[in-house]
């Protein structure tokens, strides 16, 4: 037997070796562990939420549950899955890696980071134990400071911790990606990932703060009585909701950049070719990061904003369609005369863009301001934005963990239960999703445990679909796992991948490279196809 | 001599990478925080737009006397603080702590005055709620409100600010800065600055703005 390599996982195996490492590829591991934790809490109130809208009448929970079972569900998917998800499990672990790097810039802070977000987390887990919230996600005032009788204080303290570790994360990434890249790594030579992790980290620090105040003020509000957005104390509830999504659309994009920067990486790999329009798709996602913050208006057609703002700001939505449009466009020339094979990150790859392209262009029928008119607080919003947040965001960190997977672990998943993983995941995604468009369209509102008779059949097929997404969840686990004992060992560079991080060991070293690497060429330089359409030296 | 060559963190190739990095990390933590005052500043144009009489009458409720005093203050403060990084360039190394004591006790000027300041606020019945000042009119506690909070806020950076400091001094009177290696100095240096800028902001807001409209 021999001795295995020293790595980042047998470089320590004592309790107090994780947790108080500096590690950026520990750091990583340990955010997955809590995001996964965080994930299936608020997926068991998305279940009882399904299994309760089985039928119109208000059988499984009372409508006060259910409106903390939404709450809770909408808190923990958005800060303590979605957010940390890409940036913070992926990111961690692979940016300093692909450009070539020891460490972050700053490791401890990096550490900081995680138990912010696990002492936020760990208020909020408390607020639901001991009776839980029924705000909803985005405490819109002033019910949420004069008349909710629920913990709002310390669900919205665990929220406000929460943010400065996404804060520091963002200030660490950007430093990273800035100061950390090994010679001759210029900006137009990093792989599209860095991009789009670059972005997300400019909002995260921009956006993040706007939170905090926003979420202070609620809470001081809430404890003194001060008339800050309640009306009736002569504040101002439009400010809140104006304050809160100047946070919130951003937020979104938090939950799908490093989507999109994940799945350029598989595109390109998965056909093994150059991206199609590099500059365009790099550049898209600053874009997306730049325009995101001036549409927030359009959450707010129908509070009572001016009509003139709610103008400007649909045709400011709008605007966001050109960046999207020009990745997925991007994306799909590069699939085209690609030397394509359908290994599962692929298959998650493919899968994220139909569905993106379905929750993108839905996003149009909402920033048009007559049509929001008609589905605004419909299922409708709902199906929309769990199609980016969902069948985006959670397709592609599927995609990247598998991708990745081999390197952070140093094994093979299975490849046949995890191709079958990502075909149910799209077919129990649809199933789950689609009819809620019909349901909008049709009127059934969001957030309510009962309905009219005739919605149901929509929601048997929701229902439905969420069961065989489950399934979809927990194959992964099971194979994960596995893979960890049984799986095929991976090697440097199991998928032929280029970038710096196949260049090391799986898993890689304590400080990642023996020799920091000299970097010569351009991202993606897959070896062009000959005539009878062979890679060269394949 | 250790502190003539600072240490550089493993994950760093040369200290010049070293410094580069915290410069950014600290002004990209600033524009953090511009944010996060940010929500305040917008919450203060809202109400003074709607409650324009309010906001006349309450500031000229607020002292101006402990308002001007606490700016000179916090102007000769940064002004000291700028001398000790300037110290520090130079290799003056006896100079840096001296500086940084001097706006140590600059800082800690401020939080006194301001917490006379505050006394007279409560005495004279300003904090909103149900003892609120009755010759005022009612949305005057809104412009209170923003007043307590701001100026809360910033003495709480002030605070943060005159902790990092008081490590300064304790790592300056080592000798651990010169003129190679004075990163933190400047760093806190740059954050200082900051606070500052933030009371120059507050002090027109809050106290002169239409106070004899």
């Amino acid at each position: 037997m021999n001795a295995p390599e020293p790595n980042y996982l047998n470089a320590g195996d004592t309790v107090k070796s994780w947790l108080l490492t500096t590690d950026h590829k520990r750091i990583g591991i340990l955010y997955l562990l809590t995001i996964l934790c965080f994930f299936l809490v608020a997926a068991v109130a998305a279940a009882m939420m399904r299994l309760e809208l089985l039928t119109p009448q208000g059988d499984l929970v009372m409508s006060a549950t259910y409106n903390k079972l939404f709450t809770m569900h909408g808190v923990l998917m958005v800060w303590f899955f979605l957010i940390p998800s890409i940036p913070s499990v992926l990111g961690n672990f692979i940016i300093p890696l692909m450009i070539g790097a020891r460490d972050v810039a700053f490791p401890k802070l990096n550490l900081l980071s995680w138990y912010l977000f696990i002492i936020g987390g760990a208020f909020v887990m408390h607020a639901i134990i001991i009776g839980g919230v029924d705000t909803g996600w985005t405490f819109y005032t002033p019910y949420s400071t004069a008349y909710s009788n629920t913990h709002v204080i310390e669900m919205a303290g665990g929220i406000f911790i929460a943010g400065f570790g996404s804060i520091l994360t963002g200030l660490n990434f950007i430093v990273t990606i800035q100061k950390m890249r090994a010679p001759g790594l210029t900006w137009f030579r990093m792989p599209i990932f860095l991009w789009s992790m670059f972005s997300t980290s400019i909002i995260l620090v921009l956006a993040t703060p706007v939170l905090a105040i926003t979420l202070a003020l609620m809470a001081v509000e809430r404890i003194w009585g001060v008339g800050i957005f309640n009306p009736k104390l002569g504040g101002d509830p439009i400010l809140f909701q104006h304050l809160f999504w100047f946070y919130s659309h951003p937020a979104v994009y938090i939950m799908i950049l490093p989507g999109m920067g994940v799945v350029s990486e598989l595109i390109t790999c998965f056909s093994r070719k150059k991206i199609f329009g590099y500059h365009f798709v790099a550049f898209s996602s600053v874009a997306i990061a730049i325009v995101g913050f001036v549409v927030w208006g359009h959450h707010m057609f129908v509070s009572s904003q001016s009509i003139y703002a709610g103008i400007v700001f649909s045709f400011l939505s709008f605007l966001v369609a050109i960046p999207s449009a020009i990745k997925v466009f991007n994306w799909t020339a590069t699939l085209y005369r690609g030397s394509i094979s359908l290994e599962a990150p692929m298959l998650y790859a493919l899968g994220f863009l139909g569905l993106f392209v379905v929750g993108g262009l839905t996003g149009l029928f909402l920033a048009a301001l007559s049509v929001d008119v008609h589905v605004h607080g419909t299922y409708f919003v709902v199906a929309h934005f769990h199609y980016i947040m969902v069948g985006g965001m959670v397709t592609a960190f599927m995609g990247g963990l598998h991708y990745w997977w081999p390197k952070i672990t140093g094994r093979m998943y299975p490849e046949k239960p995890a191709q079958l993983a990502a075909i149910i995941l799209f077919i129990g995604f649809n199933l789950t999703f689609f009819p809620q468009f019909v349901l909008g369209y049709l009127g059934m509102p969001r957030r309510v445990h009962d309905y009219a008779p005739e919605f149901q059949i929509y929601n048997v097929l929701s229902t439905a679909g969420a069961s065989i997404l489950a399934i979809a969840y927990l194959l992964p686990v099971i194979y994960f796992v596995w893979s960890l004992f049984y799986g095929r060992k991976a090697g440097a560079n199991p998928w032929r991948a280029t970038g710096l991080e196949w260049t090391t060991a799986s898993p890689p070293p304590e400080h990642n490279f023996a020799v920091t690497p000299i970097v010569t060429e351009d991202a993606y330089n897959y070896p062009p196809l000959n005539e009878v359409g062979e890679h060269e030296n394949a | 001599m250790p502190e003539e060559n600072p240490i550089v963190a493993e994950q760093f190739e040369d200290a010049q990478q070293q410094a580069e990095a915290a410069h950014l990390g600290m002004w990209t933590f600033i524009a953090t925080e511009i944010l996060f005052f940010g929500g305040l500043f917008l919450a203060y144009t809202v109400y003074r737009h709607f409650y324009f009489d309010a906001f006349v009458a309450g500031s000229r409720h607020t002292d101006l006397f402990f308002g001007t005093l606490n700016s000179i203050i916090l102007l000769t403060s940064s002004f000291t603080m700028a001398l000790a990084v300037h110290a520090a360039k130079e290799n003056r190394r006896r100079a840096i702590p001296f500086f940084l004591l001097l706006t140590i006790f600059f800082g800690f000027a401020f939080l006194v005055v301001k917490g006379f300041e505050y006394h007279k606020d409560i005495v004279d019945q300003l904090v909103p709620g149900a003892h609120f000042n009755p010759q005022l009119p009612p949305a005057a506690q809104i412009f209170f409100w923003l007043y307590w909070t701001m100026t809360g806020l910033h003495g709480l950076h002030i605070c943060i600010g005159l902790g990092l400091l008081f490590v300064m001094w304790l790592r300056a009177r080592r000798g651990q800065f010169s003129s190679t290696y004075h990163t933190p100095v400047e760093l806190t240096g740059l954050y200082w600055h900051f606070v500052d800028i933030v009371w120059l902001f507050l002090y027109p807001l809050l106290y002169l703005v239409q106070r004899h409209a």
